[in-house]
């Protein structure tokens, strides 16, 4: 394997700042290794070379003419599907935008091209990013490097593959239950879902507007926060993006310590009932906090127990009136459903032939939540839920200055372990859909590996709203405890991967 | 199209109360959409004024237009109504081809405005309070062309086109309360008020309202019980009305018509109806219940709209004169009758007399000039009276030629014309066409000797005091003055020559 490819972003950063690396010999050590593995894993949809190579000689041109170069110029990024971009299609992962290419370029796509990052192309997810395995793609799953018969996580399994495979040293996710998060967890990677409002939504092909963030996908700490600093930032065109700076993310993981904090574990969220080998490593992080100087407390959130059943109210409701523009008039699918062709049975016939299973399931649910008659007794109860969260959290955070919890409840699943069991695979998310419930940020890094399958668990860590520094800060201190620990980076510890077989 | 039974109309109101209810959306002149930046002009080649935002591409986002927001504030303050301190817009589900996002971005259970009335006045003098519901900010839909039908309807068309330039215009709906007790001239009051509403939304500027041009446009809700009855009777909705005139017409046909299909035991159905203006009745269009299922719900893409209580105050205290105190302001000091009033009210003339007197005109000469030659002129011309392209102050300037003398009335309307055509100011006319009355005694005196010597009778008819005989010889005299004489002056020094 190609050392380069193994580097952190911010390794490369230094690289090409010292002329050791150029962008291009960067660039092309990442498409050379797409090209090898990605009819295996599936990461990308769409590889876009000659304009990720066009990038890199840009950002070589500039750098050998002395110009000054924005902070992570040259270093390669993979962007998820569901990001509008005008070089290259853009799915969402569903038939019925097969080969839709954009007229305009999200805002976040937009900050990257002004960063100079090469982007290597579009990568997988479920379909409009509703799932936790990428096995409700149009385009077939994504498969995890640690073991190809497992599941990457999803709805970004398309970015935690191509970050854990080296097929990428970052990439962009989005995260609406824990798309970002969940992958991460069981890739070994690294994912943020940020403050809501932090990080402009203009592009995004929505799922839910109200929990939908996107963030970044990386192998450390530092690049996520590196990428985060790229992002951020209000946006005229989303007006429910904060009108306020953050702050560097970058200074927070530079400066990482959980000296004097203290980490809340979440009574309803402890790992009891989780998979053993996630629950011990879990237990043995709490120790190391404590032996590192972190006061741990307890703390209850009883409403927590409600957020699944409010989340997939919410959740498909929102979705059932974003996913009805999909109506054939304007772009994407059309199907013609023949003799007697009337509008509407032109768009019922697009839809039924462009939307998949489990589309069609939360389309149909969420129409039943907002009808008259139900729209009290179930969207307008999760709203309340909603708030009781809030609330939750608010007392959490008067005890805690982080909370802290297992990402996900098991490792890696098996492909078709869940596919169809919707309520099997929507538990996945329990950790991790309380943070968009109430809009507020949350980190996921690697926890070792669980004994019982030797694959990757995740340590998720939550803060109040606009608080993504604090999470920075205490995930990198702990990242850094558990390599000192371990000896190695968790990647590390991935087999090689087989490919072609 | 089966014809409607109709009732008499008075035997309909013997029978039944009339309750009318208003929809009346105003189109927001703002320059750019409710929720981008594209231009606010639908008139444009199709689709030409559109961006991922108003046609509803994947992962676009509404941002709110602050004007627009302003604007709404303004017609709301306009119609006495309080100004919410938060409000959320909301989305309203419906699947059709016009709608980008198949949904439109409105304003459900928090409306920007809400709880105001209006006053108004019907022809006859009678006067109604109109109490508002709400005001509501919402985006426009796209427009469908459908071609290949007979009727210009989807129903037999072949294909449609739409246009989405005017999807995303700003729109502000509003909604009244039931109107009870205005019996027999219901429908002069459906009329007078959305009238009321046009006259608001121009005086403020936020609006052209133009009805022909859909600035303006009105659903009629119509419906009809028995007199003693509480409950309200079933309703229907006649859409899109687009004149002051067939608001009136449409209703009086709902009620005729809803009047012979109660009385025989017949029952309403609730639905939305069309109005057609050539055939003066009203057709059924799609069955509409109370419990159309819209799935309204908080939209989640734009925080809530929190006009400050500075921005409110600062709009309010910039509210322009309510039309109808500056109406009655202005009849009080014109001292005109309420017959004359009325015609400059109607004629849509109040701001061009006002600014014509303002000018130096009397009131009443700038009246007469106005809704007299003026509106003969434009009517010959097939022209709106108010659309006249002339200026207040050439008008005063006419008015004050013939006030003073220096010409007379005749010669008046003459250079009127003239200055119509664009060729000056009227005096400037009258002077280099040497247009003036003359009065100089000699000239006429020698005008009058010429007419007697050829009609010497006169003179001693005049002195047998039988003055109609004078006519003859003032037209000669006028005539040889090529009419620029003083007739009262030519009348004097004639019986003055009679006497010597």
């Amino acid at each position: 394997m190609n050392e380069i490819i193994k580097k952190n972003a911010s390794e490369l950063v230094d690289l090409m700042a010292s002329g050791e690396l150029s962008a291009t010999e960067i660039t092309k050590a990442h498409l050379d290794r797409i090209a090898e593995i990605n009819g295996t894993i599936n990461s990308y949809l769409h590889v876009t070379s000659e304009a990720a190579l066009a990038v890199a000689a840009d950002v070589d041109r500039r750098r050998a003419a002395g110009e000054k170069l924005p902070l992570l110029a040259g270093v390669p990024i993979a962007v998820k599907d569901n990001l509008t971009t005008t070089d290259a299609p853009t799915t969402s992962g569903s038939k019925i935008l097969e080969g839709w290419i954009p007229q305009y370029d999200a805002t976040v796509v937009t900050k990257l091209r002004n960063e100079l990052m090469p982007i290597l192309g579009k990568t997988n997810l479920d379909e409009f990013a509703m799932g936790s395995s990428t096995e409700f793609s149009a385009f077939g799953p994504s498969r995890n490097p640690w073991d190809i018969e497992r599941i990457p996580g999803g709805s970004g399994g398309g970015s935690s593959s191509a970050v854990a495979s080296y097929s990428a040293p970052l990439a962009i996710g989005s995260d609406t239950g824990g798309s970002i998060r969940f992958p991460a967890a069981v890739t070994g990677t690294v994912g943020h879902k940020p403050t809501y409002g932090a990080i402009s939504r203009y592009g995004l092909i929505a799922l839910a507007s109200s929990l939908d963030q996107i963030g970044p996908v990386s192998r450390n700490v530092l690049d996520a926060a590196l990428l985060q600093d790229v992002i951020a930032g209000h946006d005229p065109h989303d007006s429910t993006s904060l009108p306020e700076s953050l702050g560097s993310m970058a200074e927070a993981a530079r400066n990482g310590s959980v000296k004097g904090m203290r980490f809340g574990v979440i009574k309803q969220l402890s790992g009891e009932g989780f998979q053993p080998g996630v629950k011990k490593r879990f237990d043995e992080t709490l120790a190391l906090l404590t032996a590192n100087g972190a006061e741990i407390v307890e703390v209850d959130c009883p409403s927590f127990e409600y957020a699944i059943a409010a989340y997939y109210l919410i959740l498909p409701a929102e979705a059932s009136s974003n996913l009805a523009k999909f109506d054939s008039v304007r772009f994407g699918m059309r199907v013609n459903p023949g003799e007697n062709a009337t509008i509407e049975r032109v768009m019922a016939a697009t839809r039924e032939a462009g939307f998949g299973p489990e589309v069609k399931r939360r389309i149909i649910l969420g129409t039943y939540a907002l009808s008259s008659g139900s729209y009290d007794k179930y969207y307008g109860a999760a709203q309340k839920v909603r708030t009781l969260i809030q609330r939750d959290f608010e007392a959490a955070f008067a005890k805690a200055d982080v909370l802290i919890s297992p990402t996900a409840p098991t490792t890696a699943f098996k492909f078709g372990e869940k596919v169809d069991d919707p309520l099997a695979m929507y538990l996945n998310d329990v950790a991790t859909i309380p943070a968009n419930l109430a809009g507020t940020p949350g980190i996921a890094i690697p926890n070792g590996l669980a004994d019982e399958d030797g694959l990757p668990s995740g340590v998720q860590l939550l803060a109040p709203a606009r608080a993504d520094a604090r999470l920075y800060k205490v995930a990198a201190a702990l990242e850094a405890l558990h390599e000192a620990g371990w000896g190695k980076r968790m990647m590390d510890f991935a087999p090689e991967l087989k490919v072609g077989a | 199209m089966a014809k409607d039974e109709l009732m008499n109309y008075e035997q309909a109101l013997e029978k039944f109360e009339v309750v009318i209810g208003l929809e009346v959306h105003v189109e927001l002149n703002t320059k750019t959409k409710m929720f981008c930046g594209c231009r606010n002009d639908f008139g444009d080649e199709p689709n030409t004024n559109v961006c991922p935002i108003c046609i509803g591409l994947p992962g676009s986002l509404p941002a709110v237009n602050k004007r627009a927001v302003e604007s709404s504030i303004a017609i709301g303050l306009a119609l006495g109504c309080q100004i919410a301190p938060t409000g959320r817009f909301a989305r309203k589900n419906y699947f059709y081809p016009d709608l980008a996002k198949n949904f439109q971005t409105s304003q459900y259970d928090e409306p920007i405005a809400f709880e105001g009335a209006l006053d108004v006045e019907v022809p006859s003098g009678n006067k109604f309070t109109v109490n508002i519901e709400r005001a509501h900010m919402e985006e426009d839909a796209g427009k469908l062309t459908h071609i290949g039908g007979s009727t210009g309807r989807i129903q037999g068309a072949e294909y449609s086109l739409v246009d989405y330039n005017r999807a995303g215009v700003p729109l502000v709906e509003i909604v009244t309360k039931p109107v009870y007790g205005a019996g027999a001239e219901a429908p002069e009051l459906a009329a007078a008020y959305v009238r009321s509403i046009r006259e608001i939304v121009r005086a403020l500027g936020v609006s052209e309202a133009r009805m022909e041009r859909g600035n303006v446009r009105c659903d009629a809700n119509v419906s009809l019980r028995p007199h003693g009855e509480a409950k309200l009777g079933t309703r229907t909705e006649t859409k899109n009305v687009n004149s002051l005139r067939s608001i009136e017409r449409a209703v009086r046909y709902e009620i005729q018509r809803q009047a012979a299909i109660l009385a025989k035991g017949g029952k309403i159905t609730q639905e939305t109806r069309h109005w057609h203006e050539d055939r003066g009745l009203t057709s059924a269009g799609r069955p509409k219940s109370d419990t159309d299922d819209y799935r309204f719900f908080p939209e989640p893409d734009l925080v809530p709209v929190k006009p400050s209580h500075e921005l409110i105050e600062s709009i309010r205290a910039s509210l322009p004169e309510n039309p109808a105190d500056r109406r009655k302001r202005l009849q009080a000091e014109w001292a005109f009758a309420d017959l004359e009033f009325r015609d400059v009210v109607n004629a849509g003339l109040m701001d061009q007399i006002e600014e014509t007197i303002a000018a130096g005109a009397k009131p009443q000469a700038a009246r007469k000039w106005w809704t007299g030659e003026l509106a003969r002129l434009a009517n010959a011309d097939g022209k709106d009276v108010a659309d006249l392209e002339v200026s207040p102050a050439h008008i005063a300037e006419l008015a004050n030629l013939v006030e003073s003398g220096k010409i007379n009335d005749r010669i008046g309307r003459d250079v009127l014309v003239a200055v119509l055509a664009g060729e000056g100011a009227p005096a400037d006319i009258v002077s280099s066409k040497g247009l003036e009355v003359v009065s100089d005694d000699g000239a006429l005196l020698a005008a009058i000797d010429e007419a007697l010597a050829s009609q010497p009778d006169v003179i001693d008819a005049i002195r047998e005091g039988r003055m109609q005989a004078a006519g003859a010889v003032i037209g000669a005299v006028m005539k040889a003055m090529k009419g620029q004489a003083d007739a009262a002056r030519v009348r004097e020094l004639l019986i003055q020559r009679a006497s010597e």
